[in-house]
Formats: C-alpha cells, sequence, structure tokens
C-alpha cells in the first residue's frame, strides 16, 4: 500500500512540475510570441489558415468570438450525425456494427462536441471505426475550443480597455497545432509501449486455454486514448473505458494517463498568470482549486483502500480495499484517486466502475462534479471558476463597503446578473433533470424498470450521476444506468448543450464588457485579488453555492445510503 | 455570418485530414516500430497467440482461477457489475462465490480468502491476481494435480510482477500456461 501511496503523490508532483513551463509556452504561443519550434508550426498553420480562408490576424471582439465558435460547433454536429447514422455502410467498419439512432446519434454527438463524452454505447459494439476516428477528431476540437474560449478572457484582463481581443481561429488552431497535438504524438508512443493496439483489423476470434471460443475487440487505440486524457475527454475507446486491460494495460500507463488529463488544467492557470504578468493571481487559484481537490480526494482513497463494511461483515479479508470494479494492476488508491482527479477535472473517464465505489465516495465524485471547477476542463474550467472570482469580489465588495472591481475594473450590475444566471445554471439542470426523471420512475416503475441497476438510494444516485456528468460536461457515469433510451438519450443532450455553451458565452461576456472598461489605477484601497484572504472568499462562496444548492439532492442518495451500509 | 459558415466548413474538413487521417496514420506507424506491432502483448503457446493483457475465465479446478468476471471474459464487450455497495442481491452473490470457493478449496480458512477473488473486477477482463489470491489456490492444486506444494509456491514467486509503483500482481494467464507446463 505504501508503494501505491508514493504513486500518488509522484502523479501529481510530476504533473505540476510540466505544467508550469508548459503554461509558460501556453502564454507566449496564445500571445503570438516566437517560440523556437517556430520553424516546423508555421508553414503548417499557414497552409490551414490558407485553404481554410482564413485571417488568423483580424481582431475580433467577445460577440465575434462567441458566434465563430457557435457556428464551427454547428458545423461538427451536423456532419457527426451524418457520421453516426450513416456508419454501417461507410468504410472502416470491420465487425458490421449498425448505424446509430437518431437519438443516440444526437446524444453522442452532442456529447463529444461538448468534450463531455457521456457514451451511451459501447465502443465495441457502438460505433465503427470510421466513427471512433471522427470521434478522437472532435476530442481535439472540443478541447481546444474551451481553450480558445478561455484565451479569450486572458486577452480581455490585461491592463488595458479595448474591444479587440484576438482572432478565434488563432487561438483555436494554435491550441491543436502547438499543444494539443505534438503532446498526444509523445503520449502515444509511451502507451504504444506499453502494449497498447493500434491496428485496423477487426475483432479477433480464439480459443482461451481452456477451450472456449471468444473474440477479442481491437482497433485504432493508440491514437484515440492519448486525446482523451489530454484534451480531458473521457470517452472510451472500449466500453469499460480506462479500467479495460488494453486501454490502460499496467500501472505505468495509468500514471501517463493520470498526468495527462491534469497537465492542460494546470497548464492554463500558470498560462494565465504569465499572460496578464501576474503570476500571484496563478498560484492564488491553484492553491484554492488544489484545497479543494485535496478535500475531495483523500476522503475517497481512505473509502475504497478500507473497503467495503458488508463484504468484510462476511468474514473474508480486504487487504487491497474495496475490489468490485477494481482492477488488479491499478488497486484501490489509484483508482480512489483517478475517480476524484477525472470529476474534478471534466475527463469523465474511468479506471474502475463509479457504480461500485462507497458511498462517500460517490458523494465526492458528484460532489467534484457539482463544484466543476476545482481545475476543471480544458479552458472551461477557469472559466467556471472566473465566476466564482466575480461573485467574490461582489461580495466582499459589499462587506467592506466598496466599489467591487477586479483588475481594475468595476464589477456592475449586468456582469452580476450573468455570473449569478450562471452559477445557478448549473444546479437548475441537475436538479429539474433528476426530478423530472424521478417523477417519471416513481409514477411508472414498471415501464422504466430497466432504468435503475439497483435499488432504493443508490438507485436515485444513479439517475443524480448522470444529470450531474451531464450538466458539468463530465461524461462518467454510474454506469448501471440503462441510459441509452429515448428519454435518456434526449434530456442529457439537452442538458449538455446548455452545461456547455452558456457557461463559456456568460465569463466571456463579462470579460469582454470589462475589457472595454477604463483601468482603475490600484490604490490603498483597492481589494488585492491575489491574497490568500481572497483566496478563502472565494473557497466560501463555491461552498456555500455549492453546499445550499445540491446538500438535500445528496441526502436522498450518497448520504442515506452510507447510513444503510455502516 | 457567411464567410464564417464557409471557413468553419473548409477549416474543419482540414483538420480531419491532420487529426482523422495524418495523425492516426503516424501513430500507426510508429506502432511497427514497437516490440509489439500495435497488436497487443502476447504469449504464444499451444501454437495459440494469446493477449497476455486480456484475462481469461479459468473454472477448472486444476487451473488458478481468475476473478468474476460480469461479462465472462468475452473480450468482444466489457465491463463491470456497476452493483452498489450495498445492494443486497449483489452481497448474496458476494456470500455464494465464498461458499463456492470454501467447497472447491477445502481446508482453508474463510478469513483467507483476499476480497478480489469474488469480486468483479471493472473491466471484466481483468488478467491478474495477488499473490494471496494464488497462494490460497495452491493446496487445491496441489491435490488435483499431484504436484508438491512447494513446487507451486515457487511458481507463483518466480510470476510475481512489482513494478517500481502500484500493486504487485501475477498474470493468471502466464501462470496457468507455466502451470500446463510443469510436469
Amino acid at each position: 500500500m505504501y508503494s501505491e501511496m508514493i504513486g500518488i503523490v509522484f502523479m501529481f508532483t510530476i504533473s505540476l512540475l510540466l505544467a508550469i513551463p508548459l503554461g509558460k509556452y501556453m502564454a507566449k504561443v496564445y500571445g503570438g510570441q516566437p517560440t523556437r519550434l517556430n520553424r516546423v508550426f508555421n508553414p503548417l498553420e499557414k497552409w490551414l489558415f490558407g485553404i481554410s480562408n482564413i485571417n488568423p490576424n483580424t481582431e475580433m471582439n467577445w460577440k465575434q468570438h462567441m458566434l465563430a465558435m457557435m457556428i464551427i460547433n454547428g458545423v461538427w454536429i451536423v456532419l457527426g450525425m451524418l457520421i453516426l447514422m450513416n456508419q454501417s455502410w461507410l468504410p472502416l467498419n470491420p465487425d458490421k456494427n449498425p448505424d446509430m439512432s437518431a437519438h443516440l446519434a444526437f446524444n453522442t454527438t452532442i456529447s463529444f462536441v461538448v468534450n463531455c463524452n457521456l457514451q451511451h454505447y459501447s465502443g465495441e459494439t457502438g460505433v465503427s471505426y470510421l466513427s471512433q476516428l471522427f470521434l478522437q477528431f472532435l476530442q481535439f476540437v472540443s478541447a481546444a475550443t474551451g481553450m480558445a474560449a478561455a484565451v479569450v478572457l486572458f486577452k480581455a484582463l490585461k491592463d488595458r480597455a479595448t474591444h479587440q481581443l484576438g482572432n478565434f481561429y488563432f487561438f483555436f488552431v494554435k491550441s491543436i497545432t502547438r499543444i494539443l497535438l505534438p503532446i498526444s504524438v509523445v503520449i502515444a508512443i509511451l502507451f504504444l509501449l506499453e502494449g497498447m493496439p493500434m491496428s485496423f483489423e477487426g475483432k479477433e476470434q480464439m480459443v482461451n486455454l481452456q477451450g472456449d471460443t471468444i473474440q477479442v475487440s481491437r482497433g485504432p487505440v493508440a491514437s484515440f486514448v492519448p486525446i482523451k486524457h489530454l484534451g480531458t475527454n473521457g470517452g472510451g475507446y472500449f466500453g469499460s473505458n480506462s479500467a479495460h486491460p488494453l486501454e490502460n494495460p499496467s500501472y505505468f500507463s495509468n500514471m501517463v494517463a493520470m498526468i495527462a488529463q491534469l497537465l492542460i488544467p494546470f497548464s492554463m492557470i500558470f498560462a494565465f498568470g504569465y499572460f496578464i504578468n501576474r503570476r500571484k493571481m496563478s498560484w492564488m487559484i491553484f492553491g484554492v482549486m488544489t484545497v479543494g481537490f485535496l478535500l475531495l480526494a483523500i476522503p475517497n482513497i481512505v473509502q475504497e483502500v478500507n473497503g467495503n463494511p458488508a463484504i468484510a461483515k462476511m468474514g473474508i479479508q480486504q487487504k487491497l480495499g474495496a475490489m468490485e470494479g477494481k482492477e488488479m494492476r491499478i488497486g484501490a488508491a489509484a483508482s480512489g484517486f483517478w475517480s476524484i482527479v477525472t470529476t474534478v477535472i471534466s475527463t469523465g473517464s474511468v479506471n474502475a466502475m463509479h457504480d461500485s465505489t462507497m458511498p462517500m465516495s460517490g458523494m465526492n465524485e458528484m460532489l467534484a462534479m457539482m463544484v466543476n471547477s476545482f481545475y476543471g476542463g480544458c479552458g472551461v474550467g477557469l472559466l467556471n471558476f472566473f465566476i466564482f472570482i466575480i461573485l467574490a469580489v461582489f461580495i466582499s465588495g459589499l462587506m467592506v463597503g466598496r466599489t467591487p472591481e477586479f483588475l481594475g475594473k468595476k464589477i456592475e450590475a449586468n456582469e452580476i446578473k450573468i455570473a449569478m444566471l450562471i452559477a445557478l445554471l448549473h444546479p437548475f439542470l441537475i436538479l429539474v433533470g433528476t426530478a423530472l426523471s424521478s417523477y417519471l420512475y416513481v409514477n411508472n416503475p414498471e415501464a422504466y424498470a430497466s432504468w435503475l441497476n439497483n435499488p432504493g438510494f443508490h438507485g436515485f444516485s444513479e439517475m443524480l450521476y448522470e444529470y450531474t456528468s451531464s450538466a458539468a460536461n463530465n461524461g462518467s457515469g454510474f454506469e448501471g444506468l440503462g441510459d441509452n433510451t429515448l428519454w435518456w438519450n434526449t434530456s442529457t443532450g439537452i442538458v449538455l448543450i446548455l452545461g456547455r455553451f452558456l457557461p463559456i458565452i456568460g465569463p466571456v461576456a463579462i470579460a469582454g464588457m470589462l475589457a472595454a472598461k477604463k483601468q482603475i489605477p490600484e490604490s490603498a484601497g483597492t481589494l488585492k485579488t491575489d491574497t490568500t484572504t481572497f483566496g478563502i472568499m472565494i473557497f466560501a462562496v463555491i461552498l456555500i453555492v455549492t453546499a445550499l444548492s445540491f446538500f438535500p439532492s445528496l441526502a436522498l442518495g450518497p448520504i442515506a445510503e452510507y447510513f444503510t451500509l455502516y | 455570418m457567411k464567410t464564417h459558415v464557409f471557413s468553419a466548413i473548409k477549416l474543419t474538413l482540414v483538420m480531419l485530414i491532420l487529426l482523422s487521417g495524418i495523425y492516426p496514420l503516424l501513430i500507426w506507424g510508429a506502432a511497427h516500430l514497437t516490440p509489439d506491432k500495435g497488436q497487443g502483448k502476447r504469449i504464444i503457446a499451444n501454437g495459440q497467440s494469446y493477449y497476455k493483457n486480456i484475462g481469461q475465465t479459468f473454472t477448472q479446478g486444476q487451473y488458478f482461477y481468475s476473478r468474476p468476471s460480469a461479462v465472462s471474459y468475452n473480450a468482444a464487450g466489457s465491463g463491470g457489475s456497476n452493483k452498489g455497495p450495498a445492494n443486497p442481491d449483489y452481497l448474496a452473490t458476494v456470500q455464494a462465490r465464498i461458499d463456492s470457493f470454501m467447497v472447491h478449496n477445502p481446508g482453508i480458512h474463510k478469513k483467507d480468502i483476499p476480497a478480489e477473488l469474488v469480486t468483479a473486477s471493472g473491466s471484466g477482463l481483468d488478467p491478474h491476481i495477488s499473490v494471496e489470491a494464488a497462494t490460497i489456490q495452491v493446496k487445491r492444486i496441489s491435490q488435483i494435480r499431484n504436484i508438491p506444494e512447494a513446487n507451486l509456491n515457487e511458481l507463483i514467486r518466480k510470476h510475481t510482477e512489482q513494478p517500481m509503483f502500484g500493486p504487485s500482481v501475477i498474470n493468471v494467464l502466464a501462470l496457468n500456461i507455466s502451470l500446463d507446463q510443469l510436469k
């Protein structure tokens, strides 16, 4: 168990050590400053922009940014629906997998476009290799969309008054060519060395040692999995995601995947500090996020390592912890740790089945997504956190009786209105979705019997988890839920769209409005926003908003389950 | 607006070529330079090429059992049981597995049965068990195969993998193949 604990600390430290220089590099890329890699990337980008008729140096205001973003996302949704609903006759389908139904294709496309990767299908039977390669494309571009939106925020908060916030395509393309793609290639090679498959042949039939005939699914796995983690997407190549021994062959590959998903969210925080020339701000943000992260992760590791009390009562030994839904090569400690990394960040990949984790672990996994800004997804984590900063500035401003301002810009009624709407949208989507589903289920338990895989409180948690995961664009699930139905595909699909684009547009709008305002020089009376005190203030705001919104629903699910078990 | 739409379509198409074409082909090419050639780690035995990382079902008494699986180790699919920790049906299943294990392994103590032998893995394809899970089966296999316990313990020791970080594990398939070759 000792070496497993060291393994966890090691993973976290390496991620941080890599993220600081990467953050500096990203700030340079987004600032358009030359880097040593210019010679490689300039011609490639010139080709991409040339064919697409885009001038990457045209300045946009925040509205033009959002328009460009929405249009290109719309193109991806149309294309995705077309491919998934016709995959049976399109090329690269050696296993002869069928077309997706319209509602499943809707859900799947939306969910990959919005960087969520909620999967109501299994990779082995639900998609062709062509579809997998297209989903892999979406994993790149959805991550880059989030990053580009966050850079608009960076630009807006640089100390000057302006409407010009750079070019969306510039940020978007460079996020891919200079950050996501090169790092993915490196990770893919590490994965290949660990024995991850990369082929285009269909299922392999074989006779096992005992003489039964089985089949083994395979495909282009090693190119898919790096961006799945690096882009905080989380959609599994196989049905059981990173628990699958071909998708995550060893403890080492598990560490690489873990570092890959922490990398960009960490780096974005540091890139922000370098970009606006306030490195102390980065550390304040990182500090708040890390405290929140540890408060969720440590109890999960402890819970999973201690095992299931109901199984302990049967009189067998649980030295390795709670092993239902977990893999031997990864172990309970690293699975518990991963379950929080993947939920605080919006990855949503799993290396153990969350449905079978202990009640309090399940609660922390949900809480991580309910907060959705302790690190958070590629770019969007920082945007979510920005909302809490604005709210904290406003509340502290009221407490000390000064005009609230952030980085020399006055925060006024309009900004606060948007921030409040975005902060309330998240609980609204989760609770309304869960309430509607519970209503349907309770009034017609026979018709919807296939929904829930577990009775009682845990069954309620399965529904609550699904909407939380959708609204947070996370994509993990209590996978026992029978979710490939018209109701679940459409209702979560709608939650996914709203939970993605409004929390991007809201913060970018606030930033754009702030950018246009006159800069107020700092004075003795200015509320300092890069201090520990202010960090605690933000933390308190986050805690109050989530606790008040979600505690009642958590009490009905995991908390009630806890008291039946212990 | 119109220019945005055309640019978006064209940019999408070139990005598709780059990210769904060139990038996977590059990785596919790189795979052929690695020891496994992009086919996954393999074990060759009995004229068959097995996937080392895909667990197999072992229910016959003469072999070391693998863990219970929600998909019966058929890698055409994958998945866990997704049963909650307090689910009464699930707990009854676990109890039944314990009872069955006790029947098939006479002479062992219940308190020594490791939980991983009676709980299903996340993928249903877990290729590993722990050292304790192998050791507790030595008595049974020794009786069925007529091999001294010491030899089996030696075999287990040889197959124990301890990575730098993480739990120590035994690949059940590799262990059972060596077991077949023991006599």
